[in-house]
């Protein structure tokens, strides 16, 4: 197997190098596939979905449709439970404006973690401002993992009524144990929220084997365009929940003076939705699917252990969160130099990583660290790759000290 | 590997001017929360002339080195002298190219010192 050549962006270079791409986390490259599947769409069959008694219109939203089932099935759903958003952001703002300000009263608890990404911390923040709810926190342990005794004395409070947490923290990496905590959020009759953005492309999901009545998820990070998303929820759930963006698409009819709602999945999917990146996303699911979880898995589990070994043997360079349960994710920190001076520098020399606290300021004040260097890697990258980016890591330091 | 100028990288391991200026006219503070810079510049005036400057605060190299070199070269030059100043100024004094990815990092000194002199 060689899923490089499926990736044609991997020949790029910068300043005459081949780029090395460490910057998955972010977003992920995509494959020429699914650059076809959005192009041909474009080519061959686009029109708006769900309105005009046109053939084409049809067609197009025939392949929404279709996108949709392949989307639901990749994650053990049924298709009226997937709503198509703009990302994982707008699901999770879907679910908190819907969902939780029709469900929610001042004093109700939402628990999340320290590592949250601010994806899934804002939208609670506001419903704070707004409804006077609490956010109740989940402390990280300086191996990076959740304190799950802390967890579990927070879920035994009275009037928590959900449950929102990352699979994995886009800083750290480290995989959560989802499927422990949300089963005991569901016997305490606490709704649980799956941001999934970092795991979907990494490891296999299952709504149901995971208890999740909510899941979120961007396609960009799963190999998919950008601008296109997923909501799941519980049917029941869904079922009751007000609209969220009114508009063309999600209505039943609409009066000068009243509306009705349409039926879920179309109740949450106001104005023309992004019907190619949709496609785009199941076509990615698809590649997935052709290259194997067995496959990506090996792979970036040989890339973790490398990566790890590397980092280990560099006593200049801290790793943040040192759990062996892990994503292909790692973020540093060098005493005495700037993550941003690293990857401007590393930059230059054709490595792509990211700086800066990634979205995840409350994790990095916990840390007592204002920025790092995340490098995150998916299973098109190499142990090679890592050779050359250690070295070059190497040079930095040294020119620096 | 291009590595920065070596008067950056010794404005930034040995910054100038650094520490509290107890009887400044003025301070202001600049932070650049996405990346973690935080600069608080103290400005001393004599009549509409820049008598000292010293600084405070932690960040990349070039946000630092600037910020260290700016108290230097700044000294003796009138306030609207400086408050003219631009990332052109900057890239002049720094003698080196500054990508846009840098830019922010490049002005948090001189908007520290301009937003200073506007406290006066």
């Amino acid at each position: 197997m060689n899923p490089r050549s499926d990736f044609p962006i991997l020949n790029k270079t910068i300043n005459g190098e081949t780029i090395v791409y460490f910057d998955n986390a972010a977003t992920t490259q995509k494959p020429q596939i699914v650059i076809d599947a959005v192009s041909n769409f474009y080519t061959n069959s686009n029109a708006n979905v769900h309105r005009g008694i046109n053939p084409l219109a049809e067609e197009a939203t025939k392949l929404y449709e279709d996108a949709r089932a392949t989307v639901a099935q990749f994650i053990g759903a049924a298709s009226k439970e997937i709503i198509f958003t703009r990302g994982t952001t707008e699901s999770i703002n879907l679910v908190a404006r819907a969902w939780g300000e029709a469900s929610l009263q001042a004093g109700d608890i939402v628990v999340l973690s320290q590592a949250e990404h601010h994806a899934n911390y804002v939208p609670w923040l506001q419903l704070k401002e707004k409804l006077g709810i609490k956010l109740a926190v989940i402390p990280v342990l300086a191996s990076g993992e959740l304190d799950l005794q802390a967890a579990k004395k927070l879920l035994a409070e009275p009037r928590v009524k959900l449950l929102t947490l990352s699979q994995a923290s886009n800083v750290l990496g480290i995989i959560n144990p989802i499927k422990e905590l949300f089963a005991e959020a569901r016997d305490l009759g606490i709704v649980t929220l799956l941001d999934a953005a970092q795991t979907v492309g990494h490891l296999p999901i299952d709504v149901l084997d995971l208890h999740c009545d909510f899941l979120v998820a961007s396609a960009h990070k799963l190999y998919g365009p950008t601008g296109v998303g997923i909501l799941f929820g519980r049917a029941e759930l869904l079922a009751k929940m007000p609209p969220f963006l009114g508009g063309g698409g999600m209505i039943a009819s609409v009066a000068t003076d009243s509306f009705v709602a349409g039926p879920v999945p179309e109740k949450f999917e106001a104005g023309t939705p992004p019907i190619a990146e949709a496609i785009g996303m199941a076509a990615a699911c698809d590649y997935i699917k052709q290259v194997s979880w067995t496959e990506i898995i090996k792979q970036e589990e040989t890339l973790t252990e490398y990566a790890t070994q590397k980092l280990v043997e560099r006593p200049y360079i801290k790793l943040l969160g040192t759990a062996l349960k892990r994503l292909p994710v790692f973020s540093l920190v060098i005493n005495d130099l700037h993550a941003h001076d690293l990857a401007d520098l590393l930059g230059q020399a054709g490595f792509i990583t990211r700086a800066g606290h990634h979205c995840a300021q409350p994790l990095h004040d916990s840390l007592g660290v204002v920025a790092s260097l995340r490098l995150s890697l998916s299973f098109y990258n190499t142990t090679e790759e890592l050779d050359r980016f250690f070295s070059a890591l190497d040079q930095v330091y040294q020119s620096f000290n | 590997m291009d590595l920065y100028a070596y008067q950056i990288l010794d404005h930034y391991k040995r910054p100038r001017n650094y520490g509290v200026l107890t009887d400044a006219d003025a301070s202001s503070e600049q932070a650049n929360l996405s990346c973690g810079d935080n600069i608080v510049m103290y400005l001393k005036l004599d009549d509409d002339k820049i008598a000292k400057l010293q600084f405070t605060g932690d960040g990349c190299a070039i946000s630092k080195a600037t910020a260290s070199m700016l108290t230097e070269k700044l000294v003796g030059k009138k306030t609207t002298e400086v408050l003219a100043m631009d990332l052109e100024s900057i890239r002049e004094l720094l003698h080196i190219e500054i990508s846009d990815r840098r830019s922010g990092c490049a002005m948090i000194g001189l908007s520290a010192v301009q937003k200073a002199i506007k406290n006066t």
